[in-house]
């Protein structure tokens, strides 16, 4: 049996459980497809080749003495590169970090996905320092969006979503700070979980706001999410905010019904602000669910409004110093922005801490009467490269500030989402399913009956 | 004529030794102006003095 480009994981790991292909052709062919096409995505700024054949060799050695293997087994993986990589500098989209000392050891969940089998092929390409909704990078060019690559990809994690949404790799991990997990899976057409705050370890990751910072995996199937999620769940001692809960597998969870789950809109903030392809795939979905009900939000814009100043003072307070010695050695916009969340006043960012925990509150009322929340993942479908305005509800407006209008208010309360690809033409779109906190069971459970109904779908990147 | 922001700016660059360049400034105020109007919609909410910031937040 041969690789082919688009077998998901847990079809890979399967086929080389059962002796039907090995990890090292599997690994092999991610390889090849990468050098065959990433000159145009420009997803990836390391490739760790010979660490890959080794992992995939030890794999099929492992099989071949007829011992166990993990449920990724031989399945190419690859990490946006703020991850700590063994034996590379933990660039996290900067010119700056070039200068790190090698990383010594791998982050956690680069260690959970290897443990379970999986082979780590290379880092991705990401926004600079994670402050960015685009996949545009000064230093390294813009991850292209694998369904017209004049097109933004997406960020930060721009390169996970061009990767995985170009069918180089079947899974790739990224972080979500306000939806740089949830924003390249929507404009690139694939499935992303951002769990819930604390749920999978950090440790061994460059940080951009400690507050806000969640990992997590994208996938061309909520099968693969799951199975990647699964893998990486677990406590940490190395991360001050993961949680203590063990292992809650999501996976044996994914086929079971829907249909006595309570399923609602987000209404006000979040039927606000969107394109007409926003509301054709929220609709879409709620249909699909036969969900009518519209629950407000309440102060959803006040919840993005304190995100955005948790975001840019904490962002400023961790790079400080890096902004007194090397400023010129920044992206200018994200330099620039920096530069002024370190001026915000200290009472302002006490109280939109304070603002989180009400706000909070306000959703746990919300999920006495609710198990899902359905909204759109962006505003739009991917805009052009470096475009900078455009026109939401009749106002001209910046597009990096507000691609990530809807996924800001649920990440600042650390909320569990899988981001679900809706397949319009001529570009996808994402939608959220948004669960209670610790319920991405839920989340999953639902995105996989919306991919059984055939209404989520990762397309094909055509032409690739 | 100076920007209503400028001073301010000069005064938390020198308090914080923080380089701000001419050519960077109207992109500095820029994002400091939409900053501190977003941080106006946190601080006109009205909340109770007990309330607990979220530093390490659970969820």
């Amino acid at each position: 049996m041969t690789a082919k480009p688009e077998m998901t994981a847990s079809e890979i790991a399967s086929a080389v459980a059962r002796g039907k292909m090995s990890a090292l052709d599997a690994t092999e062919a991610a390889l090849a497809r990468i050098k065959q096409h990433d000159g145009v995505f420009n997803s990836f700024t390391d490739l760790t080749d010979d660490r890959a054949r080794a992992k995939a060799r030890a794999v099929d050695a492992d099989i071949a003495a007829g011992k166990t293997v993990g449920p990724l087994a031989g399945v190419p993986f690859a990490v946006k590169n703020l991850f700590d990589v063994a034996g590379l500098p933990t660039r996290a989209g900067s010119k700056i970090n070039r200068d790190l000392a090698p990383s010594k050891r791998d982050a956690t969940l680069i260690e959970r996905m290897e443990a379970a089998g999986a082979v780590l092929v290379g880092a991705l390409n990401m926004g600079e320092y994670a402050y960015d909704f685009t996949g545009e990078n000064v230093h390294d060019g813009p991850s292209r969006n694998p369904h017209d690559t004049t097109r933004m990809a997406g960020g930060s994690s721009g390169g996970s979503g061009s990767a995985v949404g170009g069918a180089l790799v079947p899974i790739a991990l990224g972080s979500d700070t306000n939806g740089s997990i949830r924003v390249p899976s929507s404009f690139c057409g694939i499935f992303g979980l951002k769990p819930t705050y604390g749920r999978l370890s950090r440790a061994r990751t460059f940080p951009f706001v400690a507050s806000l910072d969640h990992l997590g995996p994208f996938a061309r199937s909520v099968t693969d999410l799951a199975l990647a999620y699964d893998a990486m769940q677990g406590p940490d001692a190395d991360d001050g905010a993961c949680t203590t809960r063990g292992l809650e597998p999501t996976l044996p969870l994914l086929a079971n019904p829907v249909s006595d789950l309570r399923i609602a809109i987000a209404g006000g903030h979040f039927q606000k602000n969107v394109f007409p392809e926003a509301v054709e795939a929220v609709s879409r979905v709620a249909k699909a669910l036969g969900a009518t009900r519209v629950v407000d939000v309440p102060e959803a814009s006040r919840a993005r409004a304190a995100a955005y100043v948790i975001t840019t003072t904490e962002g400023a307070s961790l790079h400080l110093d890096r902004l007194r010695k090397r400023p010129n050695d920044f992206d200018p916009a994200v330099r620039d922005r920096l530069i002024a969340g370190a001026m915000v006043p200290a009472p302002l960012v006490d109280r939109a801490q304070k603002f989180r925990r009400w706000y909070r509150a306000q959703f746990a009322e919300i999920f006495k009467s609710v198990d899902v929340l359905i909204a759109p993942a962006t505003p739009c479908t991917a805009p052009k490269l470096g475009q900078v305005n455009f026109n939401l509800d009749g106002v001209e407006l910046p597009v990096r500030a507000n691609i990530g209008i809807h996924t800001q208010p649920i990440s600042f309360i650390g909320l569990p989402v899988v981001a679900v690809p809706v397949p319009l033409e001529p570009l996808p779109i994402g939608v959220q399913i948004i669960a209670a906190p610790w319920r991405e069971d839920i989340a999953l459970r639902v995105a996989h009956a919306l991919e059984k109904m055939g209404v989520v779908a990762a397309p094909s990147p055509k032409g690739f | 004529m100076a920007e209503p922001l400028d001073d301010y700016i000069d005064a938390v660059s020198k308090a914080l030794t923080l380089p701000v360049e001419e050519a960077w400034r109207p992109a500095v105020r820029a994002n400091l102006e939409v900053s501190l109007r977003l941080g106006r919609l946190v601080d006109e909410f009205a909340l109770p003095d007990e309330t607990e910031p979220a530093p390490i937040f659970t969820a």
